[in-house]
C-alpha cells in the first residue's frame, strides 16, 4: 500500500464513507498499530474521537470492594522502577499519566486538559516541541496541588542515569520545561514524529515532586514512597506487601466526577494462571484476573459455569519464527552466529520460502491457541488483496517441495533434501512452554514431508530470555538455525519495534549480544527506509515507509509470523471494564463499575 | 554439659560460613538474570540493564561479591531485593507471621491427630483400628501435598463452594467476622499440610509406643493394678514422647521456611512463596537470606534437639 492509497482512505474517513474504526483495523492489518493509525487521522484533521468509556453510576463510591488477581504479584510501586507489567499495573492504581491509549489507539486525556494537536497549538510544525496543558484542580492524595513542576520533575528524575529508572530511554533525549503552573513544554533533540511517549501511557505515570525530590539519583532506592505511593489516581494507598498484595481505598478528591465506583481495591498476587481463571470465571471469588496464559479449551470449559468470561483485546504481541542468516555451527573469534559467516542453507531464499509454506498456522490456531492466538502473516504480502484475510498466508507442502526442487535441493535416500553435500537439517529452538512445544511438533511434521529435518530444542524460559553473556542458550545468542518466541510490542509506535531488523543492531560478541537484530539479516534498502522514517514528520508518509519495511521483512522471509497473541483477561460477569491493548490493564480503572 | 554446648556453638560458626559459601557460589553460577524482563522489552535500552547490573554489583567476580555479602551480613545488613528494592529483612518479616500461623497450626494439627491415633494403634497392634490407621498413614504420606491441595480445591471450593481457595493475609473485617474469614481460608492449607505431617508422625508415634509398652516397668505398673488409662498416659506415652519431641524440634525450622508448594497453590503469602518467586526472578539477596536463615535454624535446632534429648533422658550424657 502506497502513501497515495492511504491518503485516499483517510479522505474516505473524512467524508464518512469509511468508518474510523474500519480505517484503524485496516492499518492494523498492515502491521501498523492502532495508535499510529489514530495519529494519521488526527494529523489529517479528522477530529480525535472522544474516548467513550461507558460509565453508569451517578455517584462516587458505594460499590464495595473490587478484588483483582495478578498471578505475578506487583513487587514495587514506583512506575519508574517497574520491571514488568505487574509493577506498572500496581503503580497505575495510584499514579496516572497525562494521557492514556484507548483500545482504538486514540489518546485519552487523564491529567492533561486536552490532547496536543497542531490545531490547538500543542504541536509545533517542525515536530520538535509538544506543549501539554494540564488539568486544573487536580490534587495529590495528600492534598497538595498537582502542577507543571511535578511533570518537569519526572523528566529530571527519570533522565538521571543514577536514578536507574527503566524509563530512561523515554526521557533521556528530551527536555521538559515549565511554561506556567499548568503548562509544560517538551522539546525533542530532533524532529520526532512519535511525540506521545514521554508522560503518556505506562511510561508516563507522574510521581509527586514534593515526595521524591530528596531521593533523585543515587538515593532513589531509599525513598519511602517507593512502598507507600502518593499519587493522583482514583484509589489512595492503603497497604502493600511486595509480591502478595496491593490495597487501595477510594480517593474522595478524585478529579473525575462520580468516580471511582468501588470503595476499596485489592490486587492479590501469586499462584498460577489457571487457578486465577478459576477464581474469577468459575467461583467468582475474585472479579478480575490479568494475563490469562491458559489454553483456550480450558477457558471455554470454565466459562460454561457462567460466572465470568474471558475478555480478549488485541495488542502488539506476535509469536514468530526467526531464521538465522549466519552460521550457528561455525566458531569465529570465539563466537558462533558471527557476521563473518553465512548460513549454509538458510541464506538461500528458496529454503526460507519453503519453510514459510510449511508453517501450518491454521492448525496452530485451532489446536493450540484458539481465541488466544490468531493465525497471521501480520505483514502485507500483496497490497491489492490485503483486505482478504484468507490469502494472507499459505500452508502448502507441495508448493514447498516444488520450490526446493527447483532450487536444486534434491531428496536424498534418507528422505532429507541435500545440495552439494549440505543437508537440510536444522535445529529449532524455543522456550519451555506447552503451546510452544506443540507448535514445534506441528512444524516438524510438515517439514519432514518436504524433506527438511528439524531437531527440536527447548530451553528453560529463565535461561532463554536472560541476558547472560556467558550462556550460549539465550535467544540473543541464537546459536541454532531457527527459533521461536513472542516479541512484545508494548509501545504503540512501531519505530523502536522495527529496530530489530537494522544492520547496525546486529547482536554480536562485541555488543555482548545486546543488539536487537537477532536474525542478523542485513539489508541496505531496509536501513535506508528506516532512517527516512525516523525523520519523516508526515504521519502518512511515515506509515507508508513502515509498511514498506514490513514488506521487505516478509518477502525475504526474515521471520515467519505464526500467531497474534491478543491480551486475555478473566472478568466476572457483573464487572464492567474497558480494556486496551496499548496501555496498562488499569488504564481506565477510574471507570470500572459493577452492574447486575 | 556447659563445655559441650560451648564446643557445639563454636563448631556452628565454621559450619555456617561453609554453608553460606556453597549457597552463594551455586546461586552466583546458576544461569539467569534478575533483569530478564527488561531484556525482552524493546523499549528499555540495553544500557539501562547494564547500568543496573553495575549498580547492584552483579558484574564483579564471585569472590568479591561473596566477601561483600558476608561482611555486610556480619554487620546485620542483609541487603535489598533486586526486584522490589526493599530491604530483605522487611520482606521476610512481612511474610513470617503468615507462615508461622499456617505452618504452626498445621504442625499442631499433625500432632493432635498423630499422638492419639499412634498411641491407640500401638496399644492394640494389628487390630482393625490399627490396620485402618496404618493404611491411612501410608496413603497420607504417599499423596503429595500438591495433589491433595488440588483435590481439596476441586471438592470444597469448586464442587461444594464452601471454602475460598485464595488466602488473603489481611482481611478487611473486624471482630467475629475477621476470625471467621481467617479460619475459613486457613482450613484447607492447614488441613493439607497437617494431614501430611500427621501421616508420618502417626507411624513414628506408634513405633515409639510399641517399643516402650513391652518394657518391664509397664508390666510392673499393670501388675500393680493401675488402670490401663493411667498406665498408658503416665508411664508409656511420657517415655515414648522423648524421640517425638526431638523430631518436632528438628521440624521447627520448616515453620520458618514455609511450605513451598502448598503456599503456591493456595496463594498463602508466606516465606515459601517468597522463596519461589525470588528463585523465579533470580533475586539472589532474598534467596540467599532465606536459605541461609533456614540452614542456620537447622543447625541450631539440631543442637537444641540434642540438648533436649539429654534433658528428657538423663541416661544420655555429653562429653
Amino acid at each position: 500500500m502506497q502513501e497515495r492509497e492511504i491518503r485516499e482512505l483517510i479522505g474516505q474517513v473524512k467524508t464518512g464513507r469509511l468508518s474510523r474504526r474500519g480505517f484503524v483495523q485496516m492499518m492494523v492489518g498492515l502491521g501498523l498499530t492502532a495508535p499510529m493509525a489514530g495519529q494519521m487521522l488526527a494529523a489529517a484533521g479528522v477530529a480525535q474521537a472522544q474516548t467513550k468509556v461507558p460509565y453508569k453510576p451517578t455517584k462516587r463510591g458505594g460499590g464495595g470492594p473490587l478484588k483483582t488477581l495478578w498471578w505475578q504479584g506487583a513487587t514495587l510501586l514506583n512506575p519508574h522502577f517497574a520491571v514488568g507489567t505487574k509493577d506498572q499495573d500496581g503503580s497505575r492504581i495510584f499514579y496516572e499519566p497525562l494521557a492514556s491509549w484507548d483500545p482504538d489507539g486514540n489518546l485519552s486525556p487523564i491529567l492533561a486538559a486536552e490532547i496536543p494537536s497542531q490545531q490547538n497549538g500543542g504541536l509545533s510544525r517542525d515536530g520538535r516541541t509538544v506543549t501539554w496543558k494540564l488539568k486544573k484542580g487536580v490534587v495529590w492524595h495528600d492534598g497538595k496541588p498537582f502542577t507543571a513542576d511535578d511533570v518537569v520533575f519526572n523528566w529530571e528524575y527519570a533522565a538521571d542515569p543514577a536514578t536507574a529508572s527503566v524509563n530512561i530511554g523515554t526521557y533521556k533525549d528530551i527536555k521538559a520545561e515549565k511554561i506556567d503552573s499548568h503548562t509544560v513544554k517538551v522539546t525533542f533533540q530532533k524532529p520526532t514524529p512519535f511525540w506521545a511517549d514521554p508522560f503518556v501511557g505506562v511510561r508516563g505515570m507522574i510521581i509527586p515532586k514534593h515526595h521524591f525530590e530528596a531521593y533523585k539519583g543515587g538515593k532513589s532506592r531509599e525513598a519511602p514512597p517507593n512502598l507507600k505511593p502518593v499519587g493522583t489516581g482514583p484509589y489512595k494507598f492503603a497497604d502493600f506487601k511486595p509480591g502478595d498484595m496491593v490495597k487501595g481505598e477510594l480517593n474522595t478528591a478524585y478529579h473525575m466526577p462520580n468516580r471511582p465506583y468501588f470503595d476499596t481495591i485489592e490486587m492479590k498476587g501469586g499462584g498460577d494462571a489457571i487457578s486465577a481463571a478459576r477464581a474469577v470465571i468459575q467461583t467468582a471469588e475474585f472479579d478480575y484476573a490479568w494475563n490469562m496464559q491458559v489454553e483456550d479449551e480450558i477457558l471455554k470449559r470454565l466459562e460454561q459455569g457462567g460466572k465470568g468470561k474471558a475478555d480478549i483485546v488485541s495488542g502488539g504481541n506476535i509469536e514468530h519464527i526467526q531464521c538465522n542468516f549466519t552460521d550457528p555451527w561455525k566458531d569465529v573469534d570465539g563466537e558462533r552466529s558471527s557476521l563473518k559467516t553465512k548460513h549454509p542453507f538458510l541464506s538461500d531464499p528458496a529454503v526460507r520460502q519453503a519453510l514459510n509454506l510449511l508453517v501450518d498456522r491454521a492448525s496452530v490456531q485451532e489446536q493450540i491457541y484458539g481465541r488466544t492466538g490468531i493465525a497471521t502473516a501480520n505483514f502485507l504480502n500483496q497490497p491489492a488483496r490485503f483486505a482478504s484475510k484468507s490469502t494472507k498466508w499459505e500452508f502448502n507442502v507441495d508448493k514447498a517441495n516444488q520450490i526446493l526442487e527447483a532450487a536444486g535441493w534434491k531428496m536424498g535416500p534418507d528422505k532429507i533434501r541435500a545440495k552439494d553435500g549440505v543437508k537440510l537439517k536444522m535445529v529449532y529452538q524455543t522456550s519451555i512452554n506447552a503451546p510452544r512445544q506443540k507448535t514445534q511438533a506441528i512444524v516438524k511434521q510438515a517439514a519432514a514431508k518436504a524433506g527438511i529435518e528439524l531437531e527440536l530444542k527447548s530451553v528453560t524460559a529463565s535461561v532463554y530470555f536472560s541476558s547472560d553473556v556467558a550462556n550460549p542458550d539465550t535467544y540473543t545468542h541464537f546459536y541454532t538455525d531457527i527459533q521461536m518466541y513472542t516479541t512484545t510490542m508494548t509501545q504503540p509506535d512501531p519505530e523502536l519495534f522495527m529496530r530489530q531488523f537494522l544492520s547496525e543492531e546486529v547482536a554480536s560478541k562485541d555488543n555482548k549480544w545486546q543488539g536487537r537484530n537477532i536474525t542478523r539479516w542485513r539489508n541496505e534498502e531496509y536501513d535506508k527506509l528506516y532512517k527516512t522514517a525516523e525523520a519523516e514528520l508526515d504521519p502518512v508518509k511515515r506509515a507508508a515507509l513502515f509498511i514498506k519495511m514490513n514488506e521487505l521483512v516478509i518477502q525475504n522471509v526474515v521471520v515467519i509470523p505464526v500467531v497474534f497473541r491478543p491480551r486475555v483477561a478473566a472478568v466476572s460477569n457483573t464487572l464492567r471494564v474497558e480494556q486496551s491493548g496499548w496501555d496498562s490493564d488499569f488504564w481506565a480503572l477510574h471507570s470500572w463499575y459493577r452492574e447486575g | 554439659m556447659t563445655k559441650y554446648i560451648v564446643r557445639r556453638l563454636l563448631i556452628i560458626v565454621p559450619v555456617l560460613a561453609g554453608i553460606s559459601l556453597v549457597l552463594f557460589t551455586i546461586l552466583a553460577m546458576a544461569p539467569g538474570d534478575p533483569f530478564e524482563e527488561l531484556a525482552t522489552n524493546p523499549n528499555v535500552p540495553p544500557e539501562v540493564r547494564m547500568n543496573l547490573r553495575a549498580q547492584f554489583g552483579l558484574d564483579d567476580p564471585i569472590a568479591v561479591r561473596y566477601v561483600r555479602w558476608f561482611t555486610s551480613m556480619m554487620k546485620g545488613d542483609w541487603g535489598f531485593s533486586f526486584v522490589s528494592r526493599v530491604n530483605v529483612e522487611t520482606l521476610i518479616m512481612q511474610r513470617l507471621p503468615t507462615t508461622i500461623l499456617v505452618i504452626g497450626s498445621a504442625q499442631l494439627l499433625g500432632l493432635l491427630i498423630a499422638i492419639p491415633i499412634g498411641v491407640y494403634s500401638a496399644t492394640r497392634p494389628y487390630s482393625l483400628f490399627d490396620q485402618i490407621a496404618t493404611t491411612g498413614a501410608f496413603l497420607g504420606f504417599s499423596l503429595p501435598t500438591f495433589f491433595t491441595g488440588l483435590l481439596f480445591i476441586l471438592f470444597f471450593s469448586i464442587y461444594l463452594d464452601w471454602l475460598p481457595f485464595i488466602y488473603r493475609a489481611d482481611i478487611s473485617a473486624s471482630g467475629w467476622r475477621w476470625w471467621w474469614e481467617h479460619i475459613r481460608q486457613a482450613i484447607m492449607p492447614v488441613a493439607v499440610l497437617g494431614l501430611f505431617q500427621a501421616a508420618s508422625m502417626t507411624r513414628f508415634m506408634r513405633s515409639a509406643v510399641l517399643d516402650v509398652i513391652q518394657l518391664d516397668y509397664v508390666r510392673t505398673a499393670r501388675a500393680k493394678g493401675l488402670a490401663e488409662r493411667v498406665t498408658v498416659v503416665k508411664h508409656v506415652v511420657r517415655n515414648a514422647l522423648i524421640p517425638v519431641v526431638t523430631l518436632v524440634a528438628l521440624q521447627v525450622p520448616t515453620i520458618f521456611a514455609g511450605a513451598l508448594i502448598t503456599e503456591q497453590i493456595f496463594r498463602v503469602p508466606g516465606i515459601g512463596s517468597l522463596l519461589i518467586s525470588s528463585i523465579l526472578a533470580n533475586d539472589t539477596p532474598v534467596i540467599m537470606a532465606i536459605t541461609f536463615v533456614f540452614s542456620a535454624l537447622v543447625v541450631v535446632f539440631n543442637l537444641v534437639a540434642d540438648i533436649l534429648y539429654g534433658w528428657l533422658d538423663p541416661r544420655i550424657s555429653y562429653r
